[in-house]
């Protein structure tokens, strides 16, 4: 079994892609705090902390080009950690 | 030829000679069995220092009023117990010990995958230790909270909380690092033909410990970060005068605490699920059902964490979600139990010491887990939180399930750890005397509790009197067996018979090796054709 994943270059633009994206997406999480979201301001804070964690993960780690199993290895931590989120909420949403 | 060198003459692990010699031959080795030993002679230590704190504890409380120390005195002890025994010893426990010795001989690879990772994580474990035990002797004097660091009085008391939660900080790293090691180690090293379901039980309770281990230490990491945090710069995370949640602490540090408990039961039960088929001369009942249920224990437990917290104010659906989680995770625990006892069903026992220590252990954790359906119900939770019903169910889990497991361990693997045989009339006579004191240490707790008895008290009143007494006379005879088995241990280490290499007839990996092992554990890589517990 190949367990070294598809062999790859990323050329610099990918790179640059990703800083931009990581960029855009701080400046969003920071705008977003100006608007009163209510009990959506954590969820909105997380949904765009892990969509620049994924970024970071698929592109900048090079998640894509490896073997599948590790791609499932994140997806279970990422399920796990927020279905403890979730759960936590039930306490804080209807308290 | 010696049974202690291999067919091609390479010395055991405890003759080699390396770049250093002495104390350094030790420290900085990176052979995962020598890494495993620094482990055991750490927490031993750890061990005796906490059982002598816990013991005047017991004398503390063999009678009404104040006897040998004060509230405050007895407030650091307890806390300081509470960190040494989680901590120091029984979440490091047998992963760090057993699991770096045995794992990669066990899997059939002649180390871990990252050997010199595996020893800066011994080495954090020794400088997370130092600072927290620094945390008793400087500053404002030892801390007062217990281990749960519960805010907002961890951030208020004006005692040394600072060297605490930064060596429990630093003790994190060591087990997230042990954790990462185990599973690149069984992902990547396992020998040619062992596939997933080839591959023994205690390995496959490590490698569901390691998840626990990575994805959930991080999580305490960063709520001791908060607690250092609000303490510096009374930021106000947990202070509800800053707008923060004291509530929220306990969510994040049972987040991890919860199953940091399953970090130790789960390699408890691969240790048994090892010594049971072994001293059975049988097939172990139900292997894939074994794997399940540890795979299912890890994951479920994850979510169980709010049990610690019902009568913190969460709300009613956090309440119930709670509560039916942790009547679920009963159930992988309780399939476990049956394989066991089906294993030896009709099996021709062989009677030995690692086999009084599993059924004990069995015995102990069966009262445990049940206790524990007491405290997961909302109803009666109620009643017992925070009494003496709670420290008896945690230590016939924690103590009785890792303790007992732990023994059992080392007694199945001390031929296979030192070469040499134990004397198994004296070990016989320690599990004996540690069994009976356990059983009337905290046996009695459940009375008291139930009677209302509040824990994390110095003192009580008069009706209380009769349940503290056999309780603390059982502290006595529980420390007279330690100090049995520790001794016999230890002399046997040095002057015991030369050990075979298979003394009990095992057919895992370990068993197929000379006593001790020689350095790279194997002359060659076995190939593996057959499941791991296949007496046939």
């Amino acid at each position: 079994m190949d367990n070294n994943g598809k062999p790859h270059i990323v050329p610099y633009k990918n790179h640059i892609a990703v800083l931009a994206v990581l960029l855009i997406l701080t400046a969003l999480s920071v705008a977003v705090t100006s608007i009163e979201l209510g009990p959506l301001t954590v969820t909105v804070a997380l949904l765009l902390a892990t969509a620049k964690a994924l970024v970071v993960l698929i592109y900048f780690m090079h998640l894509k080009f490896d073997n599948i199993i590790y791609s499932i290895m994140v997806a279970f931590v990422m399920f796990s950690i927020i279905s403890i989120i979730v759960i936590t909420f039930l306490d804080y949403l209807f308290r | 030829m010696s049974e202690n060198l291999t067919p091609s003459g390479e010395p055991s692990y405890l003759q080699y000679k390396g770049r250093y010699r002495g104390i350094f031959a030790w420290i900085f080795s990176t052979d995962h069995k020598r890494v495993g030993l620094l482990y055991l002679w750490s927490i031993m230590t750890f061990f005796i220092v906490g059982a002598i704190l816990g013991l005047l504890m017991k004398m503390e409380l063999i009678s009404p009023g104040k006897n040998i120390m004060g509230p405050q005195t007895y407030n650091g002890f307890f806390t300081l117990h509470g960190i040494i025994m989680i901590f120091l010893i029984v979440i490091p426990g047998l992963p760090a010990v057993f699991g770096n010795f045995f794992l990669p001989i066990m899997i059939g690879a002649r180390d871990v995958a990252f050997p010199r990772l595996n020893l800066t994580s011994w080495w954090l474990y020794m400088l997370g230790a130092v600072v927290v035990l620094t945390s008793q002797f400087t500053g404002g004097g030892p801390p007062d909270t217990g281990w749960t660091f519960y805010a907002p009085y961890s951030f208020q008391t004006p005692t040394n909380m600072l060297p605490a939660v930064t060596g429990a900080f630093i003790l994190g790293f060591s087990s997230i690092l042990t954790g990462l090691n185990f599973i690149v180690t069984i992902h990547r090293m396992r020998a040619p033909g062992m596939s997933w379901f080839k591959m023994p039980l205690f390995p496959w309770s490590l490698y569901a410990t390691a998840w626990i281990q990575v994805i959930a230490t991080p999580i305490v990491g960063v709520t001791l970060l908060m607690i250092i945090a609000e303490r510096t710069l009374n930021i106000g995370f947990f202070n509800p005068a800053l707008g923060g949640d004291p509530i929220l602490y306990q969510h994040l540090f049972w987040i991890y605490s919860h199953p940091a408990v399953y970090i130790m039961i789960l390699p408890a039960m691969g240790a048994i699920s090892e010594i049971i088929p072994t001293f059975s001369r049988k097939t172990i009942f139900g292997y894939k059902a074994i794997i399940a249920s540890t795979v299912a224990i890890a994951f479920v437990g994850y979510f169980v964490w709010g049990h610690h917290m019902f009568t913190s104010g969460m709300s009613g659906v956090a309440l119930y979600t709670f509560s039916i989680l942790t009547f679920l995770v009963a159930i992988p625990s309780a399939i476990k139990v049956f394989n066991w006892v089906s294993t030896m069903h009709k099996a021709s026992i062989n009677l030995q010491t690692p086999f009084y220590w599993a059924v004990s252990f069995i015995f102990v954790f069966m009262i445990g887990g049940f206790s524990g359906l007491v405290l997961g119900a909302l109803s009666t939770n109620v009643h017992l939180h925070d009494t003496h019903f709670v420290v008896a169910h945690f230590h016939f889990i924690v103590f009785g399930g890792t303790g007992f497991a732990f023994f059992g361990a080392m007694h199945y693997w001390f031929p296979k750890v030192f070469g040499r045989q134990y004397d198994a009339g004296w070990a016989n006579i320690g599990w004996l005397t540690f069994f009976i004191g356990f059983v009337t240490l905290y046996g009695p707790m459940f009375y008291l509790g139930i009677a209302g008895m509040p824990r994390r008290y110095y003192d009580y009143v008069e009706v209380f009197h009769g349940g503290n007494i056999i309780s603390s006379f059982g502290a006595i005879i529980l420390i007279a067996g330690a100090g049995i088995i520790i001794a016999n241990l230890v002399k046997s280490a040095i002057y015991g018979e030369e050990a075979k290499q298979n003394p009990w007839g095992g057919i895992t990996l370990e068993w197929q090796v000379p006593s001790p092992p020689p350095l790279e554990n194997f002359d060659e890589i076995p190939h593996i054709t057959k499941g791991p517990y296949d007496y046939s």
